[in-house]
């Protein structure tokens, strides 16, 4: 027995390992629990990761069997110079100006909306939260069919462009930025709503008997205090716009992407490697699309650690 | 002139009455301490004076209009939160400002004015910070700051004190019962503690569940109780209150109340208000006019002896059950637990206070 008891009132006396020994066994366990986890990730991220830098030191002759070659950084010049780079960069930059901006502002204008006490309300919070769990799959074939030329819901509204929407060079990249917007609207919804829910009370009607009318509350009140909560959902709709691809794929697809000026960075990265079998050049801009991504993380996280004095 | 009226004024929130017909009328200039447990409708009350609730029935009135359909932000009212409610986004000086500005208040005066209520509370070195910046008895001097830079018809203060320490809230009390008596501005004040109530009030209306239960002034309040909530609420501790049963004398002999198995006899003032005959009654005795003596008339057996420094609390048990507080001075003897004591009243006639044992009401008029 090394624990005397401690109901007979004597100090609770303990021999044994030394607290550094019981630490270090601590430890132990804790890295073999989370083995498992790393294993994943290793093999499935990191991995790949690492690999990605590597490839970019290689170039594969547009021939297919022979062995990739080691080139060194000198394939990295000509790949982000090249027309096809550029102009997929100036697309995914129109892409996101297109959709960050007004999937924010119809998911606040939604969830101040659904931000009542109302009956019922809970219903159209689901609403309008439901896209979140819809697949870009179907939400591409459901905006596939509006936009047919016959059975859709354009004609039937009178606008027939021509060549048809989907291969159109002014209409495809605002249906493929609409889809890619409707999608974005439910988890826009829900980080506004919850944003929302944080701003007391107390705040809006203090200023509402100090004067202030609904719009003024709104924008003097309620936007300011809402400010990380859209800067960080800015920052989560643009790298979810940079990540876009599935609707351009089912609904576009390789052969009119560039053509049609759809043909965003993600998109040419898979076809770069797929189609035109070049992993080195398709590594470098993967790797040009992760500073991007890495630069808007570094600067979501300053600008949220300059808010959190925001607490009362 | 402004003074505020509640006419039948109540409030619902679906099956829940949460304000029961309360007819209330505060004074120009006085200050009004609304009192009662959390739940008992006093802040419902508040909220409706400042128009962030709407009245189900009745009318409340401002001075001589009804501003039951009136906009918060134009019944020249300003309210002091709990939480203080300051704009955590904009300095102390901007938060002090911003009813100024709301109204349309010209720059130059904006200033002077904002300046002027900073001296007053004495935030002048701290107009730049940041509410996060501050303490929490800086926070609420900034809360009061905003409510006076614009001489609003009314104050509404809805527990401003509650977030503060023991010491600060003293201090505060007095702070802001002198800058009431100062501006003279009518103000209604909601509060759970009796001792701010006591200590600020010009008069206290004391509310349960959702209905007022009497106002009065705060000696008023504690000498003369309408009714056995009242009593029981004010006071720490409060009244004591025993079933008892009054038993007329027959002539020449003096009126009794049966109290805890002990006899009392009846002040002159209380016999007539009682009536002729046999009836069931409250007695209530305050722990402060009862004092431990061998020949009183009340046994009883001694369950805790709490000591407060300068008073004692013993609380007792009677032979039927009822628990019973005495307040002795700190220097008197104190017995011990278990001790079997025996009880007395003080010869006061106003010692004794009777209500009925059916409607709680108080017996004797006041």
């Amino acid at each position: 027995m090394t624990v005397t008891a401690a109901a007979s009132g004597t100090t609770l006396a303990r021999t044994g390992p030394s607290l550094r020994t019981r630490r270090r066994r601590e430890a132990g366990l804790a890295y073999l629990l989370i083995l498992p986890a790393l294993a994943v990730f290793a093999a499935f991220t990191f991995y790949p990761f690492f690999r990605n830098f590597k490839l970019m030191l290689y170039q594969t002759p547009p021939v297919p069997g022979l062995p990739a070659h080691y080139v060194g950084l000198h394939q990295i010049g000509p790949t982000l110079t090249s027309t096809q780079f550029t102009q997929s960069l100036v697309t995914t930059i129109l892409f996101v100006i297109l959709v960050v901006p007004a999937s924010l502002i119809l998911g606040l204008a939604l969830a101040v909306a659904a931000h009542r006490k109302l009956k019922g309300i809970a219903v159209y919070r689901m609403i309008f939260s439901s896209t979140v769990v819809s697949s870009v799959a179907v939400a591409s074939v459901v905006f596939g069919t509006l936009l047919n030329p016959v059975v859709g819901l354009l004609p039937w509204l009178g606008i027939n462009p021509s060549p048809p929407a989907l291969e159109n060079t002014t209409w495809a990249l605002l249906a493929v930025a609409a889809i890619t917007i409707w999608q974005f609207l439910g988890l826009s919804f829900i980080i506004m709503s919850a944003g929302l829910q944080s701003v007391p009370d107390e705040l809006l009607e203090a200023a509402q008997i100090d004067g202030a009318g609904a719009w003024t509350r709104f924008w003097r009140m309620t936007v300011p205090l809402l400010s990380p909560t859209i800067f960080f959902a800015v920052i989560v709709s643009t790298i979810y716009a940079f990540q876009s691809f599935g609707a351009i794929d089912i609904l576009i697809g390789y052969q009119n992407a560039a053509q049609l000026h759809v043909n965003v960075l993600i998109y040419n990265i898979v076809n770069t490697l797929q189609v035109e079998n070049n992993p080195g050049a398709a590594a470098i801009l993967a790797t040009v699309l992760f500073l991007i991504t890495l630069g808007l993380t570094l600067l979501q996280m300053r600008f949220l650690e300059r808010r959190v004095h925001y607490a009362n | 002139m402004t003074q505020v009226s509640f006419e039948g004024v109540t409030k619902r929130f679906g099956d829940t009455t949460a304000v029961d017909g309360l007819n209330l009328v505060v004074p120009d200039g006085e200050l009004l301490v609304l009192l009662g447990s959390s739940g008992c409708g006093k802040t419902t009350a508040l909220r409706m004076v400042a128009g962030l609730e709407e009245a189900t029935e009745g009318t409340i009135s401002i001075g001589d209009r009804v501003v039951n359909d009136v906009d918060p932000k134009d019944r020249d009212v300003a309210m002091v939160f709990q939480s203080y409610a300051l704009y955590p986004h904009l300095s102390v000086a901007r938060n002090i400002e911003f009813p100024l500005r709301q109204r349309g208040i010209p720059k130059d005066e904006r200033a002077i004015r904002v300046r002027a209520a900073a001296t007053t509370l004495g935030l002048d070195t701290m107009l730049d910070r940041k509410p996060s910046q501050l303490s929490g008895g800086q926070r609420q001097r900034v809360a009061l700051a905003r409510a006076i830079v614009r001489e609003p018809q009314v104050f509404l203060m809805d527990e401003p004190l509650s977030n503060l320490d023991a010491a600060l809230r003293v201090q505060t009390r007095a702070d802001i019962v002198a800058l009431q008596d100062r501006l003279s501005t009518t103000t209604l004040y909601v509060t759970h503690d009796q001792v701010e109530a006591m200590t600020m009030g010009d008069r206290i209306a004391v509310m349960s569940h959702g209905t007022l239960q009497q106002v009065a002034a705060p000696e008023d309040l504690y000498a003369f109780p309408a009714n056995t909530f009242v009593a029981g609420f004010l006071g720490s501790p409060g009244m004591n209150l025993l079933p008892g049963r009054i038993t007329p004398g027959g002539s020449g002999e003096e009126t009794t109340v049966e109290v805890s198995g002990g006899s009392l006899p009846l002040p002159p003032a209380l016999r007539a208000a009682v009536g002729a005959g046999t009836r069931d009654v409250v007695v209530g005795l305050r722990p402060e006019s009862l004092y431990l003596d061998a020949q009183g008339p009340l046994a009883c057996e001694v369950t805790i002896v709490e000591l407060l420094g300068a008073e004692t609390h013993v609380i007792c048990r009677t032979e039927d059950g009822s628990r019973v507080v005495v307040r002795q001075a700190g220097n008197a003897t104190k017995p011990a637990p278990n001790d079997k004591v025996r009880i007395a009243v003080v010869a006061d006639p106003a010692a004794v206070h009777l209500f009925d044992a059916a409607s709680t009401q108080r017996l004797d008029p006041q």
